[in-house]
């Protein structure tokens, strides 16, 4: 034991950590670091959309399974305000089904098949780069049940990135 | 022209009682707008691997060239992805990225301690990757011990949307969107976090997976 003590003490020196051999096993655990607040996203504009001035930092701090609980009316009275004439989507949904399907802002990704936004067949299976995320949504927002209703509302006629994504990893395009 | 009315006076209520819309989240936080928490977009994707999912979390929007050459990730924020894989809108796994000053450090995809709100870093590095400089002709990236490759750096921000039209519509000014419409992003920048991750490493069920970023602040 005497030994073993002296030994440690030699390597104590050199850690410069231990004050007794009673304590040579024992070292405080580094305090763990915890993180919170801040920002939270899943699908596209819906935050910005959906949700009004003095909300959105409450809906960015709600945990998705509180989303529906929390903002659901908001979201139909946001829905019910931005298109008054709503009766169904191309998507066959009424108001209180696009609201409560939007309303829990989690993105699905598809991890066998197609990763699309909306591609005219898959629906919400992912995001791509280059989905035209924002007429997708004005489609389903203004479009009506057969997409066409308000045509001047339902395209910004910007389809495309301004610079050719990479078609190998990190796949972005380099920064201007 | 009258739906049109409606919907214009509806748009500008809106507006009054909420601000000023943007998209897709660039600038949604006010609590966090113009920090390195604010989070711009989220991707999930097939990329060149088919059994592998690109996740893409992009950061601190809007920089124009210049600011984007000095622009820098905050070793005060964990950038986290957050995935479900059985469908009940709780992280199950979470990956996670924090900037050390030179390196984007990842941790998982590992079972978080606890989920929700409050965050700490799950178990050892995964994977390490130098920050691509602004001026890097090529992208630095690396894979990590369990195969997910990552990159962190500034990338064009692949987002694109006629903002100022849409904002003209909503104020009142227009009616509809012009036919070319003119992108409001052309042009600028966004700190990303790219990951991309091995189906096997994400233990979905019944094929599919939902994920959403968040960014959390060291307390």
């Amino acid at each position: 034991m005497k030994k073993s003590c002296s030994i440690f003490l030699i390597a104590a020196a050199a850690l410069i950590t231990a004050t007794s051999c009673k304590k040579d096993n024992t070292t405080a655990p580094a305090a763990t670091v915890y993180y919170m607040g801040g920002d939270q996203m899943a699908r596209p504009a819906i935050n910005t959309v959906f949700v009004d001035a003095a909300a959105k930092d409450s809906f960015n701090n709600a945990l998705p399974t509180q989303m529906s609980g929390l903002f659901l009316a908001k979201f139909k009275a946001r829905l019910a305000a931005l298109n008054p004439g709503y009766t169904t989507n191309a998507l066959g949904q009424t108001a209180d089904q696009l609201a409560g399907l939007l309303v829990t802002d989690v993105l699905n990704v598809s991890t066998t098949g197609t990763t699309t936004f909306f591609d005219g067949t898959n629906v919400l299976t992912g995001r791509a780069l280059a989905d035209d995320v924002i007429d997708v949504e004005l489609i389903l927002l203004f479009g009506g049940p057969d997409g066409k209703s308000n045509p001047g509302l339902t395209s910004d006629h910007v389809g495309a990135n301004d610079k050719a994504f990479l078609s190998a990893f990190p796949y972005l395009a380099s920064p201007w | 022209m009258k739906k049109t009315k409606i919907l214009v006076a509806a748009a500008i209520a809106i507006v009054i009682g909420g601000g000023i819309l943007w998209a897709a989240d660039h600038i949604d936080a006010p609590a966090v707008t113009g920090q390195a928490t604010d989070i711009t977009d989220v991707y999930a994707f097939k990329g060149a691997n088919a059994s592998s999912r690109v996740f893409v979390i992009n950061t601190q929007g809007l920089l124009s060239p210049a600011a984007t050459s000095t622009a820098k990730f905050d070793a005060g924020t964990l950038i986290q992805l957050n995935i479900d894989n059985n469908n009940d809108n709780v992280e199950d796994l979470v990956i996670q990225a924090i900037y050390d000053g030179t390196n984007m450090k990842f941790y998982g995809p590992a079972k978080p301690a606890a989920t929700g709100l409050k965050s700490q870093l799950e178990g050892a590095v995964t994977a390490s990757v130098a920050v691509t400089p602004y001026t890097a002709a090529v992208p630095v990236t690396a894979t990590g011990t369990n195969g997910m490759q990552v990159f962190a750096g500034p990338r064009d921000d692949p987002f694109f949307f006629d903002l100022n039209q849409f904002k003209k519509i909503i104020a009142g000014t227009a009616s509809s969107f012009n036919n070319p419409g003119t992108d409001a992003f052309a042009g600028t920048n966004v700190l990303s976090v790219v990951m991309e991750v091995p189906v096997s490493l994400l233990n979905a069920s019944g094929g599919k997976i939902n994920v959403w970023a968040t960014t959390k602040k060291k307390i």
